[in-house]
């Protein structure tokens, strides 16, 4: 009641809201609707559907599937040894720090360590298995995303890791159960809502990223990122760039709704 | 049991060891006068006199360093009134629908916000270059430091502004000597994350530059694209050094402001840092 009518200082809040998050997404929507030419048409649509545009997105997805997969494979036993650890906070800090260094920076590195002279292929080549192109591949693509991604998966295990109570270890192995029965039945249940907001951070960014992509995997690998951005940018097709940004952000509501939840488990650390 | 601390101990260090590899990789080579990251020939700082003579380099360090302050100043203030705005919101369906809306451009890919703020400026008629950049950089921090900011208000105890108000302060003085000094520890964090958003943020610049005007990251991109060429190494080995410096920095302020609190709050903030999106 006592707000009525004073509360004109909130405008550039909602100003914001209004122009940067709901109009650009009607805007993206809205262009989908036209081809090149200008013309209104639902042909970007029939287009996605066609072979070309749906293996792109199923290799897309695959890629984002094993990157996400190999992520939380090594992130959940690291996290575990973290919370085991003594000085817990340098441990975190030392997770955290490589975050901090741009991406691309990590990425370049990713050029010479898999280069055709780099120490990747010193190492094969002492091995006899003689050089191998590494660059350009859908390995090295996987490799350097999951090493990029893997700090952003310890840090919501670690947390939901940390809320978990231990007298419930020590009540499983009391009543029996075995190591891997209750780390199944009780450390993993309990911790799933780490893993969730982990697969969020990292399986969305795994299908839009194109600066990974572009460097690393040059034109093998191309992800619903790489699409948009070549449209956008080097074919300047808007139209049907907004069309597979709508849909990339369908996927992303979609799965939003799917791991739901899992926003409010993480928040409650605080 | 010994040998099953061992065997952790041993993943831990692995894992640790594969993180910052590639890192020292880019570092040591920096150093090296062949010219390529392959074979180190011989110790020289050529590379790093090449990027500090470079002023190209230069004038785009400096683009870099004032879209990030100046962009998180103009979020952080807006985020202030957006924190103050969800919390004014009584009702809790209205209050969960403004909170998603806060959220969107933190849960969205950067192709998505970078392609739509693209359509935006067009549409606009705002010309690509410093003005596009720092509006799509004050518009991705805001909701960040929306979330830095709302629990310190949220703890806040409504009693406290009531007693004020009944002591007689007006409007501007309850916000002023009340609000703003409690939620000052969530504005610190709000203005950092937005400063880390800003300077890491590649794909939305990526978008939004036009020609004639770039930030770090970008240049930095385009420089790859072409090939290895040892003065990024150097370039990155400054900017390692700086980032753990503005790390370490933070940290101690955080520990310092903490200690008469918890310690709890310190790893928070930092834990969000730089997802890339």
């Amino acid at each position: 009641m006592k707000n009525k009518g004073r509360s004109y200082y909130l405008i550039p809040y909602y100003l914001w809201i209004a122009l940067f998050v709901i109009a650009p997404v009607l805007l993206v929507i809205y262009y989908s609707l036209f081809d090149l030419d200008g013309h209104l048409t639902l042909d970007n649509y029939v287009n996605f559907f066609t072979p070309v545009y749906l293996k792109m997105t199923l290799t897309s997805f695959w890629y984002a599937f094993l990157i996400t997969a190999f992520s939380l494979l090594v992130a959940y036993p690291a996290a575990y040894l973290l919370t085991r650890t003594k000085h817990k906070q340098l441990w975190l800090l030392l997770i955290i720090l490589p975050t901090w260094i741009n991406l691309l920076l990590k990425t370049y590195a990713f050029i010479g360590i898999f280069g055709t002279f780099g120490p990747i292929n010193n190492f094969f080549d002492l091995l006899g298995i003689g050089e191998q192109q590494i660059l350009f591949t859908g390995f090295s693509f996987v490799f350097v995303s999951v090493y990029i991604f893997i700090p952003f998966m310890i840090l919501p295990i670690y947390s939901a890791l940390e809320d978990l109570n231990l007298s419930l270890l020590d009540a499983a192995r009391d009543l029996g159960a075995s190591g891997w029965t209750t780390f199944r039945r009780v450390i993993f249940p309990l911790t799933i809502s780490g893993v969730r907001a982990g697969c969020m951070a990292v399986f969305i960014p795994a299908l839009s990223l194109f600066m990974i992509t572009r460097l690393i995997a040059g034109n093998r690998v191309i992800t619903l990122g790489t699409a948009i951005e070549q449209h956008f940018l080097v074919t300047q097709d808007w139209g049907m760039g907004s069309t597979v940004a709508v849909f990339l952000i369908a996927i992303m509501a979609l799965f939003m709704i799917i791991t739901g939840g899992s926003r409010k488990g993480v928040r409650n650390e605080k | 049991m010994r040998n099953k601390n061992g065997f952790s101990n041993l993943y831990l260090v692995l894992v640790f060891a594969v993180l910052y590899a590639p890192i020292f990789y880019l570092m040591y080579y920096s150093f090296n006068s062949g010219g390529t990251m392959h074979k180190f020939e011989g110790f020289t700082l050529d590379y790093y006199r090449e990027v500090l003579q470079d002023t190209r380099l230069i004038i785009i360090m400096i683009n870099t360093l004032v879209i990030a302050l100046l962009s998180s100043a103009i979020a952080i203030l807006i985020a202030i009134i957006g924190a103050l705005a969800i919390k004014s919101v009584q009702n809790r369906r209205a209050k969960n629908t403004l909170l998603s809306l806060n959220n969107v451009l933190i849960v969205s890919p950067d192709v998505i916000i970078g392609a739509s703020f693209l359509i935006l400026f067009t549409i606009a008629g705002i010309k690509l270059g410093f003005v596009s950049v720092l509006l799509s950089h004050v518009a991705f921090s805001v909701p960040i430091a929306v979330l830095m900011i709302l629990p310190h208000l949220q703890d806040m105890s409504p009693s406290l502004t009531d007693a004020a108000r009944d002591l007689g302060a007006s409007r501007k003085d309850v916000l002023t000597k009340v609000i703003l000094p409690i939620i000052k520890p969530g504005i610190f964090s709000g203005f950092f994350m937005a400063l880390t958003y800003s300077l890491d943020d590649f794909a939305v610049t990526f978008f939004v530059t036009g020609n004639g005007y770039s930030t770090l990251s970008v240049e930095i991109y385009s420089r790859a694209r072409q090939g290895v060429s040892l003065s990024i190494n150097a370039l990155s080995t400054l900017i390692f050094l700086f980032t753990i410096l503005l790390v370490v920095g933070y940290y101690f302020l955080t520990l310092k402001k903490n200690r008469q609190n918890t310690s709890e709050a310190v790893a928070e903030p930092v834990a969000e840092a730089g997802v890339p999106r």
